[in-house]
């Protein structure tokens, strides 16, 4: 239910957005071997605190940004385009 | 209506309105609330206790009810635990009490109140569920216990959802809300202002109060019909805060037509309001709570504070003798209007050995006895208090003081809720005995008895009388014996104490274990008791004891007002193609897909769904048929990196593609696994369209535009969805060629081979065609915008006359791509990988895409994984279903015999025309290398059916694909 500050539509509810990922992770190469592909595929951090995640803005301009955002008071610190220059 | 006062009260005597408690007639005015009414009659008795039966009356005059929970009838619609304080009487209310049986009066189940030993807190546990106890007592306990019953009926009401912005919101039309939203709006901010109540006033219309020289009531109705004459002021009676949630959002419930005996039309029975606020002020009030005693729940005993607003705002006389308790000063208000309305005042009973300030001195003016520093010490009575004995609080002879009310006050708790919600601290005020609110974490402040301040003049900045009563007040130690902490839940002060004795000492646990606060009432009346019984149990302060989570809703709404008008076919959205309204006028009968609907089959004259299939399959394979595959996800790809974008999401090579050319893609999810699959025509240099499974469009939609944003910011290319824009109908059978020359221009149909696009014209419409076959046999895809679907479609139909072309379904589609061997998301679970599908050698080029990584994983590459396989009865006529289990003949001989190792189960089965028997494609251990030509048993727990079964490849019908190709 809270706001998320779209870069390019401004304050929007939650509700037109999905949550995509763990924005602190980076794919790995296509050699980096098992184990970082175990870890990119299934290891999760459930952090408490500022965290940064990607949502898209699915129901707006459709732009994946990334949202910094503290899970315990969902206090939205940040919001930018995920690529940069967008 | 014996029991109403001769004047007085905000109701209106003109109209009188009948109704109906527990099948006997009444009588009340407009104004009144059921409870009033009910009251005004002389009913006492509303309610039995939640779970010893006890007969119960009217306590409260709010949401905080903890007893007069009612289920309202009529009007189409059954409502349980209606709070009898809050309904407005209308004329021909119908209402019933509940848990009670057979009748309110003569309840059998008060037998529940003899056996309150073997009903300790946590009975539920100790009895252990499940357990041969809990057998035992389950059917028993559960008739028992409880509240109202539902309906299974259809809700017959309407209701809505409403989104609305304001700069101030404030929760409570009270004295400080008043003041507040017209402080706030005549700064020129757009306000909004919510009253739970049908008027305005709050406790300005029971407190006998004057502001500015006016009566209470005319003095909010004045600054009410103010605030409504302002362009910038929007104020909602009849609608209560419940949830306050994050970034200022509160949820709001407007009770729009329950007050009426009849709903205007078009008018919803409730509306939800969704209201994002730049900052909300909580004038939320304060809830009166009780002092504890022996037999505190008799019918009779009631709030001080609710005792004065029957009497004053519905002129009701509740009784003929009175005692009033209270360890404040509030109360003594309390015993001055009851004498005042000719109701003889025993006592006033004050914990206090010594009040002071002018209370106790317009007490004796009037007459009435003070027993300071004493305390209740019992209660007698049955479905009505008899009378009460007070003790001295230091010990001494109990006196016993005959009366048929009791008037209680232990202090008003602010009314924290909305502000803790909101995230909000709270700070326990020893003096109080209560919670004031604390520091905030969003916009919002608390204002007036909200914030445990009660001075009138200071809240409304209006000249008042000397009015004023401070609610601080010492707590009681409750003299033994039964001593209800929770009304609504049946919570007694042992039950406290053995929750601590047994080591259930957070307050989450002591909520949990002895349902304190659990009620439909939330523990208004109640929370604050309990926790200061453990506190002292544990030797604690208050605050070390704390409180558990304040969660919405702050009072009950209903579930019809929650899903609001997304119901039925508003549940989702259905999605409908161009076609939709041809198909429906053509006996389509329809199947979800996804959001999306579509045509199953067209049924004819007297024909069954597997008729209809069957015929429509085989009439493909025959002649041809035309079907709506406007569902497909199309997602437009342009940019010169677009090529390099496909080689990165799919398994198999695209370089080679050339433009003018369409090719098969298999996608994988990052873990490994099939993701999704459809075919891709390169329409330009760097141009191409991809399609997707219906039920996947949207996800690999947004899959894409997550890699391009986050993992290959560098590709220079852009997806869009078209999917809505291009209508698609595959044209497919052997005659399909025919029909097409017919209707299309612009291509020698004889240039156009296997997955070759071109571009044609269909009527002058600019259209793709796509080689492409699902079903097997010599097909296209024919793309085309969608508002000329209808057009085409119907062109296609009256033009293949001479080649008897038919629409075919969905359940048909089935037919012939099972026959195939063509998986779908039943086969792409999510628990397959390419080489499970039989699509291995796809994933074959050597270039990185997504899940590649992951595929190559051990568990992954094992020739034991469930492969795909087809199925063919050995009997050559046994339906299979979807999902039958895969079992060995050991396992079903002579009957299955459950739990047994499943080998695989059927993902999706079909009758076959082409062969002429049931088929079924399957997920089978070891897949056809180690089991081709084997038995197999499928079996259905559910249905208790085995089908013996043949393991054949799953490319039933033309394994080469020569007619495709034809």
């Amino acid at each position: 239910m809270f706001l998320i500050p779209c870069p390019h539509c401004g304050p929007r509810a939650q509700t037109e957005f999905h949550y995509g990922d763990d924005a602190r992770r980076t794919r790995p190469a296509d050699d980096a071997g098992a184990d970082a592909w175990f870890d990119f595929t299934y290891q999760r951090d459930n952090p408490k605190g500022p965290h940064r995640e990607y949502w898209q803005h699915v129901a707006g301009c459709r732009a994946w940004i990334v949202v910094e955002r503290d899970t315990v008071t969902h206090e939205i610190l940040s919001a930018a385009p995920a690529k940069a220059g967008t | 209506m014996s029991n109403r006062l001769a004047d007085g009260g905000l109701i209106d005597r003109g109209r009188r309105l009948r109704f109906r408690f527990d099948g006997r007639g009444y009588e009340g005015f407009q104004g009144d609330t059921l409870a009033s009414a009910l009251l005004a009659n002389g009913a006492r008795l509303v309610g039995r206790s939640f779970k010893y039966h006890r007969p119960r009356g009217v306590f409260a005059a709010g949401v905080e009810e903890p007893n007069a929970l009612v289920t309202l009838l009529g009007q189409g619609r059954r409502e349980p635990n209606a709070r009898a304080t809050t309904t407005e009487l209308y004329d021909g209310l119908v209402a019933e009490s509940q848990n009670r049986w057979p009748a309110l009066s003569v309840d059998l189940m008060a037998v529940n109140g003899l056996l309150a030993p073997l009903l300790p807190a946590g009975f539920y546990y100790k009895t252990l569920f499940g357990g041969p106890g809990w057998r035992f007592f389950e059917p028993w306990v559960r008739r028992a216990a409880g509240l109202g019953k539902g309906s299974t009926a259809p809700d017959l009401d309407r209701y809505d959802h409403k989104y609305a912005h304001c700069e101030v919101l404030v929760v409570g039309a009270g004295p400080a809300g008043l003041a507040a939203a017209l402080q706030a709006a005549d700064g020129g901010e757009r306000v909004m202002l919510v009253e739970q109540e049908p008027r305005v006033g709050g406790s300005l219309l029971w407190d006998r109060r004057t502001l500015d020289g006016r009566d209470g009531p005319a003095w909010a109705e004045a600054q009410a019909q103010a605030l409504a004459a302002m362009d910038n002021v929007t104020l909602l009676r009849r609608t209560s805060a419940f949830g306050y949630y994050d970034d200022n959002l509160v949820a709001l419930v407007e009770r729009r037509t329950d007050h009426l005996a009849a709903a205007p039309a078009f008018t919803t029975r409730q509306r939800v309001w969704w209201v994002r606020a730049k900052r909300v002020v909580l004038a939320t009030g304060a809830i009166e709570q009780p002092l504890l005693f022996p037999d505190n729940d008799r019918p009779g005993v009631m709030l001080a504070g609710a005792a004065r607003a029957y009497l004053n705002r519905w002129a009701v006389k509740l009784g003929s003798r009175a005692v009033v308790y209270t360890n404040n000063d509030t109360a003594y208000a309390c015993a001055l209007d009851l004498a005042a309305a000719g109701i003889e005042v025993a006592a006033l009973v004050d914990l206090r050995p010594a009040p002071d300030g002018p209370w106790p001195a317009r007490l004796a003016e009037a007459g009435i006895a003070l027993l300071a520093g004493h305390r209740l010490v019992g209660c007698r009575g049955g479905q009505s208090v008899h009378g009460v004995e007070a003790a001295p609080v230091n010990g001494g002879a109990a006196k016993p003081l005959g009366c048929d009310l009791v008037a209680v006050s232990g202090g008003w708790a602010p009314a924290v809720h909305l502000h803790a919600q909101a995230g909000g601290r709270l700070g326990y005020d020893e003096a109080l005995g209560a919670y004031r609110p604390g520091p905030v974490r969003q916009a919002h402040e608390s204002v007036g008895a909200a914030t445990g301040m009660f001075e009138l003049g200071q809240i409304t900045g209006a000249t008042v009388d000397d009015g004023d009563a401070s609610p601080v007040g010492p707590g009681v130690e409750p003299a033994p014996g039964k001593v209800f902490v929770d009304l609504a839940d049946d919570v007694t002060a042992a039950d406290v104490e053995l929750a601590q004795r047994e080591g259930y000492r957070s307050v989450e646990h002591l909520k949990r274990y002895t349902t304190l606060g659990m009620g439909a009432d939330q523990g208004k009346t109640s929370n604050l008791a309990g926790q200061s019984l453990s506190a002292k149990a544990r030797a604690e302060s208050n605050a070390a004891v704390g409180y558990p989570s304040f969660r919405p809703p702050y009072a009950p709404v209903t579930i019809g007002a929650l899903a609001g008008a997304d119901v039925g076919l508003r549940f989702v959205p259905q999605r409908r193609t161009a076609l939709d309204d041809w198909h429906r006028r053509h006996g389509a009968i329809f199947v979800d897909a996804g959001h999306w609907r579509r045509p199953r089959a067209y049924l004819r004259n007297g024909e069954t769904l597997e008729d209809a299939y069957v015929r429509e399959a085989a009439h493909v394979r025959q002649s041809v048929g035309i079907a709506d595959i406007s569902t497909l996800g199309k997602i437009d790809i342009q940019g010169p990196d677009s090529l390099e974008l496909l080689q990165r999401v799919y398994v198999n090579d695209f370089a080679s593609l050339k433009v003018g050319r369409a090719r098969y893609g298999l996608m994988l999810r990052e873990d490994g696994l099939a993701g999704d699959d459809g075919t891709t025509a390169r329409l330009g240099e760097h141009h191409y369209l991809m399609t997707t499974t219906t039920g996947h469009a949207e996800h690999t939609l947004s899959r894409l535009e997550y890699h391009l944003a986050v993992d290959w910011p560098e590709l220079r290319c852009v997806v869009t969805s078209v999917t809505e824009q291009w209508a698609a109908i595959a044209v497919a059978g052997p005659s399909s060629r025919d029909l097409l020359r017919e209707v299309l221009d612009g291509v020698d149909l004889d240039d156009v081979p296997f997955l070759a696009v071109a571009d044609v014209t269909l009527d002058g419409v600019a259209c793709r065609l796509f080689r492409i076959s699902y079903s097997g046999e010599l097909a296209y895809e024919l793309h085309l915008p969608a508002g000329f679907a209808e057009a085409a479609w119907t062109r296609l139909l009256s033009a293949g006359d001479g080649l008897g072309v038919a629409p075919y379904g969905m359940e048909a589609m089935g037919a012939l791509r099972i026959e195939k061997g063509h998986v779908t998301h039943a086969e792409m679970n999510g628990q397959t990988g390419a080489a499970d599908l039989g699509l291995g050698r796809m994933a074959k080029a050597a270039k990185p895409h997504v899940g590649r990584a992951m595929s190559q994983r051990p568990a992954l590459t094992d020739a034991e994984r469930p492969a795909l396989i087809g199925l063919v009865p050995t009997d050559g006529t046994t339906d299979f279903k979807g999902g039958m289990h895969l079992l060995r003949e050991a396992d079903v001989t002579p009957a299955p015999s459950l739990p047994v190792d499943s080998l695989g189960h059927v993902t999706s089965w079909s009758y076959s025309p082409a062969l002429g028997m049931p088929i079924a494609l399957a997920l089978l251990n070891g897949g056809l290398a180690a089991n081709d030509g084997a038995t197999v048993y499928a079996h259905d727990p559910m249905g208790g059916r085995v089908v013996r079964a043949r393991v054949v490849s799953p490319h039933f019908y033309d394994p080469k694909g020569e007619r495709q190709r034809g």
